[in-house]
């Protein structure tokens, strides 16, 4: 029954075992791809139905139009054009729970999750995600703004 | 110009070799040989080389906080000191390298189980002078296990200088080297010293004075800082003092090897006695304080007393 | 000899939260134990009525951090059985395969704080490693490691794959195989022996006077459980044994916990083998209509019971919330009282207490009642602290 030093042959198999702990910070960490990780958002999906605001847990997300003075357009056949509504998404990480119930509730799959997990930041203000509509004219503006600095 | 120069090897030896800076090295080194060897054992990677030297230089450079209601302020920054002063005398009696010790007279083998016993009076009133209420467990579980292991273990370390026929570690590991057969009378006696060293450590299954998970940090709770560096110091070097004293005494030493390979050898040994150490270590749970001084005094002690009488009837054989 | 009291807690490297055992000791024995909780009130339950159906699923999994699943589940059930929802026989199995492997993930996690408790490090590693293997499987399966969010209105959020399917009965090879070493090694290790038989006593009419449940009960004797007696999901078409232990000890308690993952590894190779076609989850109701609802769960810890009051409009109007903690907890000052101070932590730790799940309501002491708001509060503190030499004004 009773036989002291019992575990002695698993320390022994354990000690020539390679180690299960990883040296993580300098060892990447990997998760599985199922993993909700940061919430990414397309902002040409999104056509700001703001259910996602409505049942995110923690308060976190918020869809703002950007373009709000924009009115319909007639076009040149007379049929009036719609305004683009154009938005911007603000995921603030430190509210942020992961549950990725904002996915669940997009029918448009505008937003979805990532598996980057490693967000921790010292800069307060570069923990808000945040993702503007821009336009293929825009973004070469952008970038050429970019250059002449 | 002769005195000069004895002074000065004098305090090579105190200071140096085989005194402060060697123990300071070898006991860092030790550390870290027993808790990878601990986490190797639990499928953990474990600490890197120079992990209990971060350890000490991080306490060290710490504040040190004195509690208010401590009883006996100078007390309380003294006793580290103490402690590791008293062990590091007692590395002076073992011959280390070679056959000869620093230090040697008739009756040192006592001299250096009394000195070994200081740490653990240090500690008890390192628990009393703290007056925290953990502390005062602490201090009250030290003595109490003190008395339980320290007479089995003086026990079995009389068995070697009965069948050396003298007091001196010296002697005793001169005699094994010219008759190693006769350490295997010793062998039972040896077993009982391994486990009365996890007592004297204060390592599992007898870490009961500082049992983190019921009494925090035990009589070292109020410690902080330098003080505490030092405490942690001070059971590291009486580790490797400790596991240095068994090895002369029961295993012959450098077994007759002189200069570089006899203290190659003896370091060696000195592994495989904290290698023993870490196995216990890891393989049990701690026992409570009355289960321990049943033990010691219900199966160490009649054990002890046998072997005292095999090494008797050894000594008559062998003459 | 004097009595002294030692504190236990708050802070205390044995609890894993906040709690309070003044423990009175005359030498080593304990004569007398007080228990103080309420150090951890978070307020879930008026959290939850000012959050709509959906959010309040979220707020609730994190009543507790180990038995998620368990809390949230009890929650949608209420709410589904208020809006007359039959949920697909699919969402059932995989709610039961997600509880299964959290009460196997909360046994070893037990056993590991058990075997810390007594010193016993090498199994607290081993036992924590062989836990990565179900939480791997949970990360696979739900998507999270601790918070798996599996449970919506209606059903599951996620389908098992075949991949995950597989994967899961491969890795439920190797925990059997190591939970058969976990037994093995509690019979036949003497200091585990020492430290775990005849400690924390709690007789057989006492846990029933004292309304113990879960673990705590079953290894006092009495066959309880939710799962046989109230049967919710699919538990009553499954096989399986009710772990009992006439120990009444912690070693009881360590008996009925590792087998009971063998138990839990059985079921689920049952729902895995034959998982129900068909669809996941149904449509989340836009509007849940009035009507009150309780429910009981068999969480890995004891029973759990939930109630759940709407009103029509989007909130709840009410939530209560019985973590199996708060049951548990009236028999610990009993168990610790005659018992040596070294085995103090172990007997807290063998009830596996959660004092975040049972910190519900605060009671202030009486005649001290009085309402401060943040501002004034944020002063106290400011005060109180100046008065102890530390000046906290320069701090934004």
């Amino acid at each position: 029954m009773a036989k002291p030093l019992s575990v002695f042959g698993e320390l022994v198999r354990n000690f020539f075992k390679k180690a299960s702990t990883q040296g993580y910070p300098f060892k990447k960490a990997s998760v599985d791809s199922n993993f909700r990780a940061q919430i990414k958002y397309d902002p040409a999906l999104c056509v700001g139905c703001q259910l996602c605001v409505k049942n995110c847990p923690a308060d976190a997300i918020k869809i703002i139009q950007i373009n709000p003075e924009d009115k319909p357009q007639v076009g040149a056949d007379g049929k009036v054009i719609p305004v683009h509504r154009k938005f911007e998404c603000k995921i603030d990480l430190t509210r942020c729970i992961f549950c990725a119930q904002c996915v669940d509730s997009c029918f448009k799959k505008a937003l979805s999750s990532s598996q980057d997990f490693e967000l921790a930041s010292t800069d307060r203000s570069s923990l808000v995600y945040i993702k503007k509509y821009q336009d293929a004219s825009q973004d070469k503006a952008d970038s050429e703004e970019k250059e002449q600095k | 110009m002769e005195m000069i120069k004895e002074l000065l090897i004098q305090l090579f030896e105190i200071l140096i070799y085989p005194g402060l800076l060697f123990l300071f090295v070898a006991a860092l080194l030790a550390d870290w040989i027993d808790r990878k060897l601990y986490a190797r054992m639990q499928n953990r990677q474990g600490p890197p080389w120079y992990q209990p030297l971060a350890d000490f230089v991080k306490l060290i450079s710490k504040e040190t906080i004195i509690p208010k209601h401590a009883v006996g302020k100078h007390l309380f920054r003294v006793l580290p000191y103490l402690a590791i002063s008293a062990v590091v005398v007692c590395i002076f009696f073992i011959p280390i390298s070679g056959s000869l010790a620093l230090m040697s007279f008739q009756g040192d083998l006592i001299a250096a189980a009394y000195l070994l016993s200081i740490p653990t009076m240090c500690f008890f009133l390192i628990g009393w002078t703290s007056s925290s209420p953990y502390s005062a467990v602490g201090a009250m579980r030290v003595l109490t296990q003190f008395f339980a292991y320290e007479v089995p273990m003086i026990l079995v370390l009389i068995g070697p200088a009965i069948v050396a026929g003298s007091w001196r570690i010296e002697d005793i590991a001169y005699y094994y080297s010219a008759n190693p057969s006769m350490m295997f009378v010793n062998i039972l006696g040896f077993i009982v010293a391994l486990i009365t060293m996890q007592g004297k450590l204060e390592r599992v299954p007898f870490d009961i004075p500082h049992a983190e998970t019921e009494i925090v940090g035990g009589v070292f709770t109020e410690y902080s800082g330098k003080l505490y560096g030092f405490i942690k110091l001070a059971i590291s070097i009486e580790m490797i003092v400790v596991a240095a004293l068994f090895n002369a005494v029961f295993m012959g030493g450098s077994l007759g090897l002189e200069g570089f390979l006899g203290f190659l050898l003896f370091c060696f040994k000195v592994l495989i006695i904290i290698l023993i150490s870490a196995i216990i270590r890891s393989a049990m749970a701690r026992v409570r304080i009355e289960q321990m001084i049943n033990f010691c005094w219900r199966v160490l002690v009649p054990i002890a007393m046998l072997q005292l009488i095999i090494s008797i009837i050894a000594r008559a054989f062998h003459g | 000899m004097p009595k002294i009291t030692v504190p236990l807690g708050p802070q205390h490297p044995a609890l894993k939260e906040p709690g309070n055992f003044m423990l009175l000791l005359e030498g080593e024995e304990i004569v007398d134990a007080t228990l103080r909780l309420g150090y951890n009130h978070r307020g879930i339950e008026k959290a939850a009525e000012a959050r709509n159906f959906v959010q309040a699923t979220y707020l609730i999994e994190r009543v507790c951090g180990i038995c998620s699943h368990s809390h949230a589940t009890c929650y949608v059930t209420n709410v589904e059985n208020i809006a007359g929802l039959e949920i697909p026989q699919r969402a059932k199995a995989i709610r039961v395969v997600i509880g299964e492997l959290e009460r196997i993930h909360s046994h070893l996690l037990w056993l590991g704080v058990a075997a810390h408790e007594i010193g016993f490090d090498t199994l607290f590693m081993y036992s924590w490693r062989d836990r990565e293997y179900v939480m791997d499987a949970l990360e696979a399966l739900s998507g999270n490691r601790v918070h798996y969010s599996m449970n919506t209105i209606g059903g599951v959020r996620r389908d098992i794959s075949k991949e995950a399917h597989e994967d899961i009965l491969k890795k439920l090879d190797i925990l059997e195989e190591r939970t058969n070493y976990y037994i093995h090694l509690a019979t036949q290790e003497p200091t585990l022996h020492a430290r775990t038989k005849g400690v924390g006593a709690l007789p057989k009419e006492e846990a029933i006077r004292r309304d113990a449940c879960g673990p705590l009960l079953r290894a006092s004797g009495v066959a309880r459980d939710v799962r046989k007696d109230d049967p919710y999901l699919i538990y009553d078409q499954l096989d399986f044994k009710v772990i009992t232990s006439d120990a009444c000890d912690v070693f009881g308690r360590l008996y009925v916990r590792v087998f009971e993952i063998l138990e839990s590894i059985k079921i689920l190779r049952q729902v895995l083998s034959n998982l129900p076609e068909g669809p996941f989850a149904v449509k989340t109701p836009f509007k849940i209509p009035a009507g009150e609802s309780v429910t009981r769960y068999e969480a890995p810890r004891g029973e759990d019971i939930h109630y759940v009051k709407a009103d029509g409009g989007p909130n709840p109007a009410r939530v209560k919330v019985r973590a199996p903690t708060l049951a548990n907890f009236e028999s610990v000052s009993y168990m610790l009282t005659g018992d040596q101070l070294a085995d103090a932590p172990l007997i807290i730790a063998a009830i596996d207490p959660c004092f975040s799940c049972t910190d519900r309501a605060t009671i202030v002491a009486s005649g001290k009642q009085s309402v401060q708001s943040l501002k004034d509060l944020r002063t106290y503190g400011i005060e109180f602290y100046k008065k102890k030499g530390i000046d906290f004004t320069k701090v934004k």
